[in-house]
Order: C-alpha cells, then structure tokens, then sequence
C-alpha cells in the first residue's frame, strides 16, 4: 500500500508516493535521491542515519515518513547554505575529521543538534551526544577537535579567524610544521584548503 | 612558497582533496548509485554451518511475479576460485555443499528488495547436514570429517615450519629462557558501510562492475575466470570505499552474484549486504593461539626465539597461507632475533574464513612477544623500555629470516613515548588500580611479492597535463579513507610545483587506470607513491624542456614552484605552468606519461620467503595508562601515546589520523571486540552487541611522528595505517599487570577475566587467565635455513622500472 506524504525537507516540500512501510531512510535515498544520509546497520544501532526532525537528532531507519509530516527534515545536504559550508562542515574537513566519510554525515548532524543548542559543549559533552554515532575510521579525536573548533566559530559569526584558539593538533613536530604561517587568509568556502593549514597550530 | 627541506606540499597538514565531498553528503559510495531499471538482488544463505546439498528448487521463486532472474551455482561455469592461487577453494554459490552458516547457494533480482527477499523464502532447499567443526581441537579430533578436500592435512589448511639456526642450542646457554602460551581472540573489521555491488551486464556483452572493493585488480582477474568471459569485455570501478580494514580484499559472492544475475536479467543488479551478513562474510582477524619460548641474556638481550601458532580459518582459504607466514614473520624485524624456528598451521572450522584485517596476521603474534618481553624483564628487573631500546634492530641489516630492514626510529620512538608519558616517574609507582604499560611494533610499507606472481609492476600511475594548467592522476588504487587520492595529488603537486586542488585524481577504474594491486598491506602510498613521482617527473622534464628551450638556457637550468616554471636563482625568468604545458605540448605533443613501481627483489631464498619482505618496515611504540576497577574488572583507558617512525609525514595531520585510528581499534581489540561463534552461529551479529569503542570509551590520545626519511620511500615516506595498532593491545595487558598484578594472556581483556585473575590472586594462585592447553598437532621437521641475522643490507636495492 502506497501513501501520498509532503515532507519538508532541507526546507523544501516534497511530495512523495511511497510505500507505507517504508522507513524515512528509504524514502529520503531512493524516493528523494538524497543519498548523503548513510545505512550501516537499518537497525538503530550505529547512528550513520541520522538526520534531523524539527532539529532534534533521530534515527531515520527507525523512522516512518509520516510522523515527519508538518515537520522540519534536516539532511547532511542541508547543512550548507548557499554554498557556504556550515562551520561543522568546514571544521570536519580541515581538521581531517572525516577519513572515509560513511559515519560523517550522521556525525555532522549529530553535532549540529548538540551545537545549536550549546556552542561551548565540553569535551565531555560532544563525546556523550557523538556516543550514538560510530566511527570505525578516526578514533574520535579529531572528530571531537572539529565540533569544539566550530562551536568556536559558530560563537564568532561562523568565520575562521586567524586569531582563534587552535585546535589540538597533538605532539608532533609535523602538526606544528603544519602550523606555519599561511600567505592568505584562511577561506571558509569549499574546496579551498589552505585555512587547515592555520587551523593546526599547537597550543600555546 | 617553500617550506621544511626545501618542500612546497610535503609536510604540510591539509585537508584531504576529497573532505569536502565528504562532509557534504556528495561522495558516491557504491550503494549510492541507481542506473535505469535496475534490479535489486538478495543471496539464499545456508542455515546450517556443514551441509550437504540435495536440491535446490527454484521453481516457486522464478514464477513470483516481479522477479527477473533466479541463479544457482549451476549457472557457472564449472571450477572454484581464491584470492591466492594455492587457495582455489570457494564458489560464488555452493554446489554441492556448504561448510559454513551464511554459504550463499542462490540469487535472486527482482524489482525491489523485498519482492527479491520473499522469492528467496520460495527456493527450496534440501540439505544433509554433516557434523559441524567448530574449533580447532574439533577439527583435529575429527579427521574423519572434511570440511575441505585439499590441504596440508585432514582439516589442515596450512602447515610452515621454518628454522633459522640453533634455537636449541642457544636456550642451553641463556641467562633466562620463558615459555609462554597466549591466545588472541578472532574480530571483525566492521567497516560502517555494508559491503555493496552493482553490475551491469550491457547489450553488447560487456560487463561493468561497481564495488566497495579494496583490489578492484583482482576482482577483474577472478571475475575473468568464474564467469569464463574475457577479462578485455570485464570493467570493475571501485567506488569510495567506506571504511575497508581488510575486509574488502577478496571477492565476493556478492559481486560476483551481481554480475551474472545482471547477465540474466538483462538488467543493471545491485547487491547490498545487511549488517548480519557482514559479519558472516567477514575475512576478519584469525583467532590464533600461540606458544612462545625466548631465550635472554641477563642484560635483556634476546638469544633465540621458538615461536608456534595455530590459527583458526574458518571454511575457507581466502588469504589464510599469507596470514599463517605472517604470525611468524615479523617478530625479527622489530627486535634483533640471532636464530629463530617458526612453526604454524591454519586450521580448517565451519565458521566465516579470516584472512586479512589491519595488521594482517602480526597483532597476534606480537600481543604474545610484547606481554612476554614484560614478564621477562620483570624476571631480570629491568626497565622493559631500556630492554626493548637495547633489543631493537639495527638500520641497513638483514634479519634472521632473511628481511631487509632499512632505516628504523624504533629508539626514538620508546625514547619519545617514556618521555612524553612519564614512564619512568609513574611504572611501578601508580596507586593499586593504575597501570601503565608499553609495547613495541614494526609493519610492511606494503608487500614485496603480489598475490600472483608475475614480473609487472605493483602500481602504475599517468599522470596527464591539461594545456589549462590541470593535471589528471590516473591510477588503480582505491581510496578506502585513508586519504590515498590526496597522498598522489600532494606527491604530483610537490614535483611539478602546482597545488593539490589543481589536481584531479582518478582512481580505481580498470578501464581506464593503469593496474595497482589494491589498498592492502600499507602499500599505496609507497608504490603507488614512486609510481606517481616517476610519471610527474617525467612531464616535468618534458616542460622544462620546452620552457628551456625557449628561455635560451638548459633544462637542467628550470625549477617548478607556486605555479611557475623557471630559471633556478633567477625566478622572474618564467613563465606560468600552463604556458609551460603548452609549449611542451606544442613541442612534444600529448602530454600523457607512465609511472611503474615494483619493489626491490629481496624476497629470502626459501620456501615462504615471499611473504614478510617489503621495501621499508614502520616502526612504532606505545605507552598506555589504564585504570582497573578491581570491584568490577572492567578496564578504562586513561591516555595512550604512540611514537610512530612514518619514515616522512606527507601530511602529518593525515598520519596522525591514521595513528589515532589505529589507536581506537587497537582498544577495541584489546577490551572488548570479538566474532565468536556457538552453535554454529555467530554470537553477536549486530552493531549493537559487537562491541566496538563509542566517542565515551576513548581516551585521549597522543600521537608523536618520528621520521627517518627512508630511501626506498615517496620522499622517505613509510606506512602509518597497520603498525601504529599493533602496540597498542600488548600495551593495555601489561598496563593491566602494571595496575593490578593480573596476567591475562588472551583477548579481549574482559572484566570478567579481569576479577578472575584478581580471584584467583587471593586464593595465592598464578594471578593468570589465558589458555593452558596446546592442540594435539605434530609439525614436519622445519626445513633449514641459515640465519641471515645482522648481514648488511645489499647496498643497491634492484627496484624493477626505476629508470
């Protein structure tokens, strides 16, 4: 049995004929062709589906589309506005905090419903509201280092700045080679690199 | 802008070329690609871990509506396949028999998955269930029971036995000589993304393959030969893999399931595995048990060492014989081992067959060697970092076994990690409850022999200029999250002086890409590394050239930086890369060039010196802090340093990434992960009840990079992937030791294990969990090799296509 649903998706509505028992995850990579939302496990284990409903983090295999009616859906494709990356987006990638990316999505979504809430979470707290998504590549760390870097910036209007504290960068001397002054200013635009670069000096 | 000796890309942190397709949901992983009426596949697995086959009756299924194809293992052509030519073993759907819980033994593609699930329930089939083998000692028992036909046995997959010197007579002469068994438990890779296919099967006979495969090379040659089709008519394309570790390196059923039922179909078919049959498809850690005898002077020094293991394979041989050689393999490299006696064999069970997870037989064996060493030095009160410092190989020597090693920063690596830990203020003097402990490593820069042997190189790259001023790198390597499409893009931008976004890499396409061996064994970044230096310089030459020519000086004049080709110490004389591109093209024409990398031919001259030699070994050392809750036994990680000898980092914030990565499965390894099996089932086959570390389990983590600059290397890169985790296990059990006086010789190190020990301590017994008994097995006399320990290295490497 087919159901007539309109989801609000990344702001926009979309009508969708789907199958009833079809979970929200389906829905939004096959009906919608929103394949950023990831599958590791369809039962609500390892969090690479989550996404967002009316900014709270669910469980999008878990999920039926028709409780998401009237509902705001968040999706990794969602994050940036207009080009311009969310600072966790921007963060995760400077800082290397996604390795082969299948977790990343979820994490970023993750992130961002702890974040919008409270941007100077402890480490404490990103670990305990990262602790549903599960990363097999990264160790968490620079996952961690990356959500602190952007609540960071997300209290200073969403920019890099040269000035910020930095992450952590651990004990290496190549981090700290990596830290070397850079000619421009670090961009906060896709696909440009070089603001890593100023991202990882050590502390001080 | 130059930076460190003289680099412009090389050592700096950046982020990877592919992060921003990564944090925005726009990488395609295979699972993410739908073609045109494709059809969705589902395999009919086996309930039973030993069976016979009576029948099989598709009937029902074909006449479902909805379904496009149902397939048998009849619809092969006759023979089996296996990733290593002694190991022709497996079938993408059983025939006659299954041998273990999750066999496929048909396929289905119908219009969805869920049409395809309820055809599977219609097939019909009959089985004769045989007894099943669930452990090594079963198999042993019961040679009258064959789980597979051929082998070094009844049940024995693999026997290697292997003497280099006298063991025995340098025990009869040794200040101390310890005896030790210790058994590691078997886990999984776990990648987060289930593995998918999707092929394509088109109108004019030709066959396209999308997969989460790690060796796209060698699902191209394999498909050839089980589908009986010219490989020229096969085209496998690696999509992103999304987290491999070794679990994406044979081919699978899957796949080729997909293929054929596309043919069938008339249809493109995808395959995407659940979680469950993940774990059953596994070619995970081998579970092995392991006795270890060492013979030490009264300074620490090794005499001798007599190592045995037996490993657990599973049904199948999949990577099984290279996994048996490496437990035996690299203990010489990371410690000076005068004469050594190998002894393993890999036994046959009816569970999922093990092959190949990061670190690729060698955490097994070096859990043992590590908690050994601290026993020992315990026994001849010495600091186990000085013992170690003192045991370490020496650079540019030969070992027992006949490997090369090369450069190591092995000392610097302990110095590094007693310092930054506070070793020496805190062994031994941390309050009941808290331990530190350490261990060392070493691990390939990527295999020295392929998979099948041949004079061809192990990775090519063409590299191809643009008259715009971009560059294509063209190459056979899969990035499974490592980084390695960002590692060629920084190695080609160093050498013709452009930036890494003016890059484009295209990987793993085989109609396209010249041949690399896949993402396995540490490899990529060193030979598929060179193979792209030798490509960029070879453009290079060509622009400078050209742009000599046209400046009125001599090519060996030229430098190419920021962008520009020009005058070396007279930089305003030049002229942009583009330009330069286009007067060489104008001079050369197509501006297309190769780059060919094997490595030096090192192998030992004995039978099973293949496996162990590799251009240049990583070296690594660990300290880790635990605290040990003595009421519950559970284990919690304080904070763990790794050292880490990467030979160059090409981008440290990418090695250290991989160190920390390593780091976490090493814990996951030590406390808490394992595949385990009863009644023929896996324990656990779920996210849920697999335990894997979260975000709250990790400690903080402290990544040191020595570098050594090694010859062989892209720059003097090594490996940072494998031998970073390798430590980090024997760390956490001599921590343990260390907090609670509590031996466990066997993983993971459980709470469970933990208050046992604890118990047993009060009851004034050994303070020790671990296995007592060895399986009742006679190994063949070894054969005789003699030891090549401390020989100098050959002085000039003979690297295949260096010119």
């Amino acid at each position: 049995m087919k159901a007539q649903l309109t989801l609000t998706v990344n702001g926009e509505e979309r009508d969708v004929l789907a199958a009833v028992h079809k979970t929200l995850l389906e829905v939004l990579r096959e009906d919608l062709g929103l394949t950023g939302t990831k599958h590791g496990c369809e039962l609500g284990e390892c969090g690479a589906c989550t996404v967002l409903v009316d900014g709270e983090p669910v469980l999008s295999c878990l999920t039926l589309p028709i409780e998401c009616q009237g509902r705001e859906i968040t999706t990794v494709e969602g994050l940036a506005e207009g080009g311009r990356l969310h600072p966790l987006q921007q963060a995760f990638a400077e800082l290397g905090a996604a390795q082969c990316g299948y977790c990343t999505p979820g994490m970023l979504l993750s992130a961002r419903a702890l974040i919008e809430g409270n941007p100077t979470p402890t480490r404490d707290e990103v670990r305990e509201a990262l602790a549903g998504n599960l990363c097999r590549c990264t160790g968490y760390s620079k996952i961690l280092d990356a959500v602190e870097l952007a609540g960071l910036r997300m209290r200073r209007g969403g920019q890099p700045e040269r000035s910020e504290p930095q992450a952590r960068a651990g004990d290496s001397p190549g981090a700290r080679r990596a830290g070397q002054p850079e000619r421009s200013e670090p961009p906060a635009r896709a696909g440009d690199s070089p603001g890593a670069r100023a991202m990882v000096e050590p502390k001080a | 802008m130059t930076g460190k000796d003289g680099f412009s890309v090389v050592g700096q942190g950046r982020p990877k070329i592919d992060a921003w397709a990564k944090v925005t949901g726009e990488t395609k992983y295979a699972d993410d690609l739908a073609l045109p009426r494709m059809a969705y596949g589902k395999l009919l697995r086996s309930p039973h871990p030993h069976a016979l086959i009576r029948s099989i009756d598709t009937s029902r299924a074909r006449a479902l509506p909805g379904v496009y194809a149902v397939i048998t293992g009849r619809d092969f052509p006759s023979g089996k396949y296996g990733i290593l030519p002694v190991s022709q073993d497996e079938e993408a759907l059983c025939v006659e028999k299954v041998r273990m819980v999750g066999d496929a033994v048909a396929a289905v593609a119908a219009v969805d998955e869920e049409t395809a699930e309820r055809a599977l329930r219609l097939i019909e089939v009959r089985y004769e269930v045989l007894p099943p083998l669930m452990s090594i000692e079963d198999s042993l028992a019961h040679p009258e029971v064959r789980i597979q036909e051929y082998g070094d046995g009844p049940n024995v997959h693999k026997v290697v036995a292997l003497q280099f010197g006298d063991v025995e007579a340098v025990f009869g002469q040794a200040a101390l000589v310890r005896e030790d068994v210790f058994y590691f438990e078997g886990n999984t890779h776990l990648p987060m993304e289930e593995h998918c296919a999707v092929a394509h099967w088109g109108p004019d006979g030709k066959l396209t393959l999308w997969s989460s495969t790690q060796s796209p090379h060698y699902v191209h040659r394999l498909l050839e030969k089980i589908l009986d089709v010219p490989r020229a008519h096969i085209r496998v394309i690696a999509a992103p893999v999304g987290g491999g570790f070794g679990g994406k390196t044979d081919p699978f059923s899957h796949e080729i399931a997909a293929c054929k039922l596309s043919q069938v179909a008339g249809r493109p078919v995808k395959i995407a595995l659940t979680r469950e049959e993940v774990f059953y498809t596994h070619r995970g850690r081998h579970p092995v048990l392991m006795w270890i005898k060492t013979g030490f002077r009264k300074d620490g020094a090794i005499t001798g060492m007599h190592f045995r293991s037996w490993l657990d394979g599973g049904a199948y041989g999949s990577y099984g014989v290279a996994s048996t050689f490496y437990t035996g393999a690299l203990q010489t490299v990371t410690y000076k081992v005068p004469v050594y006696r190998f002894e393993g064999a890999r036994i046959f069970t009816n569970k999922p067959p093990c092959g190949p997870k990061r670190g690729h037989g060698t955490p097994q064996p070096r859990f043992a060697l590590e908690c050994q060493l601290d026993k020992a030095a315990e026994q001849l009160g010495l600091d186990p970092a000085e013992m170690r410092r003192r045991n370490a190989t020496e650079p540019f020597t030969k070992t027992a076994n006949h490997l090369t090693v090369t450069t190591t920063g092995l000392v610097e690596c302990i110095d590094r990690v007693v310092e930054a830990s506070g070793w020496r203020e805190k062994r031994g003097r941390l309050p009941r409850g808290r331990g530190i402990g350490l261990a060392c490593s070493s691990y390939l820069t990527g295999a020295g022999t392929a998979i099948y042997w041949n004079d061809m190189p192990h990775s090519g790259v063409v590299v191809k200029a643009d008259r715009g001023g971009g560059v294509a790198v063209l190459s056979g390597t899969t990035d499974i999250g490592q980084g390695s499409d960002s590692v060629l893009a920084y190695l080609v931008a160093e050498v013709l002086g452009i930036e890494p976004k003016d890059i484009r890499v295209h990987p793993a396409d085989t109609d396209l890409t010249p041949v690399d061996l896949g993402s396995y064994s540490s490899r990529v970044t060193l030979m598929a590394g060179n193979a792209a230096i030798q490509a960029a310089e070879r453009l290079r030459a060509r622009l400078f050239e050209a742009a000599a020519k046209k400046l009125g000086v001599t090519a060996s004049d030229m430098a190419a930086r920021d962008r520009r080709v020009f005058v070396r110490d007279e930089e305003d004389r030049g002229m942009s890369f583009a330009e330069a591109v286009v007067l060489a093209e104008s001079m050369h024409g197509v501006l297309a060039f190769p780059g060919s990398y094997a490595p030096p031919k090192r192998a030992g001259k004995y039978k099973g010196g293949g496996v162990g030699p590799s251009p240049c070994y990583s070296f690594s050392a660990c300290v880790v802090e635990v605290d040990v809750d003595a009421e519950t036994g559970e284990v919690r990680p304080r904070e763990v340093w790794v050292a880490h000898d990467v030979g160059r980092a090409l981008n440290p914030l990418l090695v250290e990434g991989q160190v920390e990565g390593s780091i976490y499965m090493g814990l996951g390894e030590a406390l808490m992960e394992e595949q385990v099996f009863r009644k023929g089932l896996h324990k656990f086959p779920s996210l849920l009840d697999y335990k894997s570390p979260t975000a709250l389990d990790m400690p903080e983590v402290h990544t040191i990079l020595v570098e050594t600059d090694d010859p062989e290397g892209p720059f003097g890169a090594k490996e940072a992937w494998q031998g970073p985790l390798l430590p980090v296990i024997p760390a956490v059990a001599n921590a343990v030791y260390d907090a609670v006086g509590v031996r466990i010789d066997e993983t993971p190190i459980t709470p469970d294990k933990v208050v046992r020990g604890l118990e047993l301590g009060r009851q004034g017994k050994p303070a020790r969990v671990g296995r007592e008994r060895l399986p009742v097995f006679t190994f063949p006399e070894p054969r005789a090799v003699e030891s090549a320990f401390g020989q100098p290295a050959d002085t000039v490497a003979e690297r295949p296509f260096a010119s």
